[in-house]
Formats: C-alpha cells, structure tokens, sequence
C-alpha cells in the first residue's frame, strides 16, 4: 500500500520534470542565444546591421539580404506546396480508391523522410541545370530552384499531416452532406475541409515550418550570394538564406568576434521566426477550441 | 415495365397511391455482409412505411439504394429495379444528385454539418440553386416548425448547430430534408440516440409529416415500429417476409418468422 503511492509519486514527479525541462531546455537556448548574439547588436550600428549588403570580412553585416532570402525561398516554396500537398492530401483521404491509398500514403511518408542532402544532390544534378535551360538565365542556382525543392521537401509533410486531419472527418458527415444532393467536389470544399481546419492548419504551419529551418538543401542550390532580392526578377537570381549563412560561415569564424556574435543574431531571428509562426498557428487551433468549449458547455 | 400499376408478383397495400416500387431488387457486397435478395414491395404516397428486422438484414442497404447512397459503399451486385414515379431509380444515367434532393434521408446519429443553426437550413438550398434569401427565410422557419424545432431555435439560428442537443439536432437534421422540399424522406434509426422525450417529438412530427410525404423508416425498436407504421414490411436475412397493415402485423401476422420476431422469440 505504502509503496504502491510511493512509486505514483515518484512516477507523477518524474512525468512532471521531463515536462518542464523541455521548457527549461528552450529557455536554455534562447539565454545562450542571446548571450552570444545581443553583443551584435552593440557592436554593430543598427544603420549597418539593417544595410543591403552582408560582407563580413569588411565589416559590412546588413542582415536585409538574408531575411529576403529566408522570406523568398520560403513563400516560394510554400506557394507552390501548400495547394500541391492540399490537393494530394484531398486526393489520397477522399477520392482515391483504397488500394491505392494504400500504396500513395506510406510511399508519401517514406519522401519525407529523404535526408536533406540527397535533395541538395538530386537539386545541383538535376533541378539547377532545367531551370538554367529552360528559364534561360545565367545560373540554376536561384532563389526559385530552392523554393521548389524546399516546396517538394514540405509537401510530404503536409500530405501526410493534412491526410490524418481529413481522414478523422466521420464519414457520416460526407454522407449527410452527399445526402443533401451536394456533389463529391462541394462536400469536400464546404463540409470536409472546414470540418478539418485545425489539423490541415497544423499541416501546413509544419510543412512551412520545415521550409525556414532547412539548411543543406538550400546551400546546395541558391547559389548563396547575400543579394537583397527585389521584384519579381530576383526570384531567378542566386539569394542566401539566413540558415545557410550560419552553416557556411560559423566554420571559419573567430569565437568573440563582431562576425561570431552576428551570426547568433541571425540565429536569434530565426528562433523568433518560428515562434511567432507557432504562436499564430497555436493561437488559431486554441481559439476554436475555445469556441468549441463555449459550444459544449 | 411496370409502373404505378404493379405486375401481380410484388406485394402491394390496397387502395392507396404507390410512390416507390420496389422490384425484385438483390443487393450484394464484396465482403459478403448485409445483402438484399430479390426483394419486391410497393410504398404507398401519403403514409410511414415501417422497415423492421434483425440488424444486418438489409434494411439499411434497402435505404441506402433508395437514394443511392449506396453507391459510395462495395457493391458487387445490384439487380432490379426501383420506380419512383415510374422513373427508374438504378438507371444509371439518372441525375443522382437531384435524385438525392428529392428523396431526403436522416440518419441514425444526427449529423450536423460543422456550421451555424442557419447555415445548416441554408446549405442544402444553396446547393439546390435557390438563391432567393425570402424563400430561404419562409423555408427555414416553415422546415423548423415542421420538425417540432421551431420554438426551441427561433432566436439562437446563428449558433453554431453542434450546441443543440441530441435530440434538436436530430429535429435539425429533419428540417434540413425538409427544407429541400423532398418527396421521399428515408429515416434510419432516427431516434437511436434520443431520449424519450425527444423520441416522442420526432414520432409526432413524422405524423404530421405523412400527409404531404412518402415516409420510410427503419425503427430502432419493435414498440417504434408498432407505434408508427402505417405499413410494415419484415425483412429478415435481406429477404421480404411479410408486409401488411401496421397493426395487423404486430398482433395477428401470418407469418411464423414474424411471429417469433415481433413475440421476442429471437433477433
């Protein structure tokens, strides 16, 4: 009897620490972060650091280039996944026969799971030399070879998620839709998707979540010069993302110095990139929860 | 072919109007469950015909191919015929989904659309092409009103429809066929999982409802079935066993199977 409430409390407490140490963990990160890259900020002139050009063995470390880059590769790539991965993922939860659900959904699980690099490869063998033919531009390596290979990278992620969030829609629903003389196509615009927006927000948070935070594919093929990209036509020119500027450069910098520290600042956006696309997506899921509590009550 | 006059093999009510007939219709699925053999009855206008039996004995199925819904499901064989005003509803070059405006279904666990109250009444219409936001208004309240829901949501019609009760949102799901201006309207267990208040409000309803539409519903009890038809047709292992006046069968019916069935004697 003693015992047996000993172990629950030990048990209840150990559940409870690995709960927050992941907090701690973050904490952690974010102190060391800071610590390593707020010095920039005081080292570097905010007119330098919010300048066009980032050319650190001059001293020049205007960080606009990279966020454009970030900014670029990414909505490129989620421009182009996120209607390609919906549109999968409403094909294999809703229309496809079930053989070959079956085949297409581990087959799509499996592509996620590629490591970065061989994209990178398949990207400089393959996707580099079409685009400079086709588009005919002086280099493959652009802005818009990353965002579709980075766009291919978060499409398995947004199949595989968004496929779950559609296929725990009851069945009844559709039926009592199709039931209605609603076709096949406006049950699943008007009836399915809704029903399933939370988790098909999820879906695509995570797959551009996964966008942002790659790194070796997008060193492999944008070609990697620090140009802040404007108009349209930068899209087809080489830009540098913010985590390929950290991975190329944190090699070969002096620990302490003004370079050093600014290439934790990035890091620091980075982090507070993806926490503010978290906070938005959680924000969303959390108020209907909410509502669905109101509802409930 | 045979139309609103039925050949002499397909066992007919007297003196009444037949909306739906019925005719050597088989059913079978690729897992081998639940499947219809050569069933015939005709279903009078104007009344509630009862469809009751042991679970898996093809009523469901018979529902389901009424509106063709049943398409969805694995179906390896269908053959025969069903007529609704001599219109062959298995054809399949029919207009199904105007098919399924006309015969509107309920089902046995109501389901609410993830919407608003309103949009719920709204959708159904929508789809159908009515654009006309007055005749929306009058369908609605007149829908509501019909499904014994009217009182209960007149003023809270843009809350979401998932707030209702069970059983106000079975009546919702109600008024929605309803909305549509069906013929037919297909139950399916609609009271399954109503308490018995509310059971007794959509019973009432359909009574009302059976003089403007051709009711067929599947009870989920022996006594519902006994309260509510006007004719009963006992299906047992997807065949057609006996199909008379509702309350013939319930106290004299002629046939062994039935007998033991409604007696409790097994099922």
């Amino acid at each position: 009897m003693r015992n047996s409430t000993w172990r629950e409390y030990i048990i209840t407490r150990l559940i409870k620490l690995s709960g927050y140490s992941a907090i701690l963990f973050v904490g952690l990160i974010f102190l060391f972060l800071m610590q390593e890259g707020a010095p920039a900020l005081i080292k570097i002139p905010i007119s330098t650091l919010f300048s066009t050009r980032w050319y650190p063995i001059e001293n020049k470390f205007g960080i606009l280039p990279l966020i454009g880059g970030t900014v670029v590769v990414t909505f490129g790539a989620a421009l182009f996944a996120v209607p390609l991965g919906l549109a999968t993922a409403i094909y294999i939860a809703e229309i496809a026969p079930p053989w070959v659900r079956e085949i297409l959904k581990p087959l799509v699980e499996v592509l996620g799971g590629l490591p970065s690099v061989m994209l990178g490869f398949l990207g400089i063998l393959i996707v580099t030399p079409f685009v400079r033919t086709t588009l005919d531009v002086p280099t493959g390596l652009t802005a818009f070879t990353g965002a579709l290979i980075l766009g291919g990278m978060a499409i398995p992620t947004i199949v595989s998620v968004a496929e779950d969030a559609l296929d725990t829609v009851p069945r009844t629903y559709r039926q009592a839709a199709l039931a209605l003389g609603a076709t096949e196509w406006q049950t699943i615009w008007r009836v399915t998707l809704p029903a399933a927006r939370s988790g098909v927000l999820t879906a695509i948070m995570l797959g551009i979540g996964r966008a942002i935070g790659e790194t070796m594919t997008v060193m492999m093929v944008t070609g990697n010069a620090p140009i802040l990209p404007t108009g349209l036509g930068a899209l087809f020119r080489p830009v540098r993302t913010m985590t390929a500027t950290i991975a190329a450069e944190m090699g070969e910098v002096a620990t302490g110095s003004v370079h050093y520290h600014s290439l934790f600042l990035i890091g620091i956006m980075l982090f507070l990139i993806s926490l503010v696309i978290n906070l938005a997506a959680a924000s969303v899921v959390f108020r209907q929860r909410k509502r669905a509590e109101r509802i409930l009550s | 072919m045979s139309r609103g006059t039925t050949s002499h093999n397909i066992p007919t009510q007297e003196g009444v109007e037949n909306k739906i007939i019925i005719e050597n219709l088989s059913v079978a699925y690729s897992d081998g469950t639940e499947s219809l053999r050569k069933v015939s009855l005709a279903i009078p206008d104007h009344a509630i015909t009862v469809l009751f039996g042991p679970a898996g004995g093809g009523k469901s199925t018979l529902l389901r191919t009424i509106n063709r819904l049943n398409d969805l499901a694995d179906v390896v064989h269908l053959s025969g015929h069903i007529w609704l005003d001599g219109k062959d509803l298995l054809d399949p070059h029919i207009d199904v989904i105007a098919l399924r405006r006309q015969i509107g279904m309920v089902f046995a666990r109501p389901v609410v659309l993830p919407m608003t109250i309103h949009q719920n009444l709204t959708y159904g219409m929508e789809l159908a092409g009515i654009r006309s936001r007055d005749h929306m208004e009058k369908a609605i309240e007149r829908s509501l009103q019909a499904a014994a829901l009217w009182d209960e949501v007149r003023d809270r019609l843009n809350e979401p429809a998932v707030a209702l009760s069970g059983g106000q949102q079975q009546r919702l799901c109600l008024a929605r066929v309803l909305a549509l201006e069906p013929e037919v309207i297909l139950l399916d267990e609609p009271t399954s999982g109503l308490d018995p208040i509310s059971t007794g409000k959509v019973e009432a309803s359909l009574q009302e409802l059976k003089q403007h539409y051709t009711i067929i519903l599947v009870p989920h009890s022996i006594q519902q079935a006994a309260r509510t038809a006007d004719y009963a047709a006992f299906i047992l292992d997807g065949q057609l066993i006996e199909y008379t006046h509702g309350k013939k069968i319930f106290t004299n019916p002629q046939d062994q199977k039935t007998e033991d069935y409604v007696e409790g004697r097994f099922g």
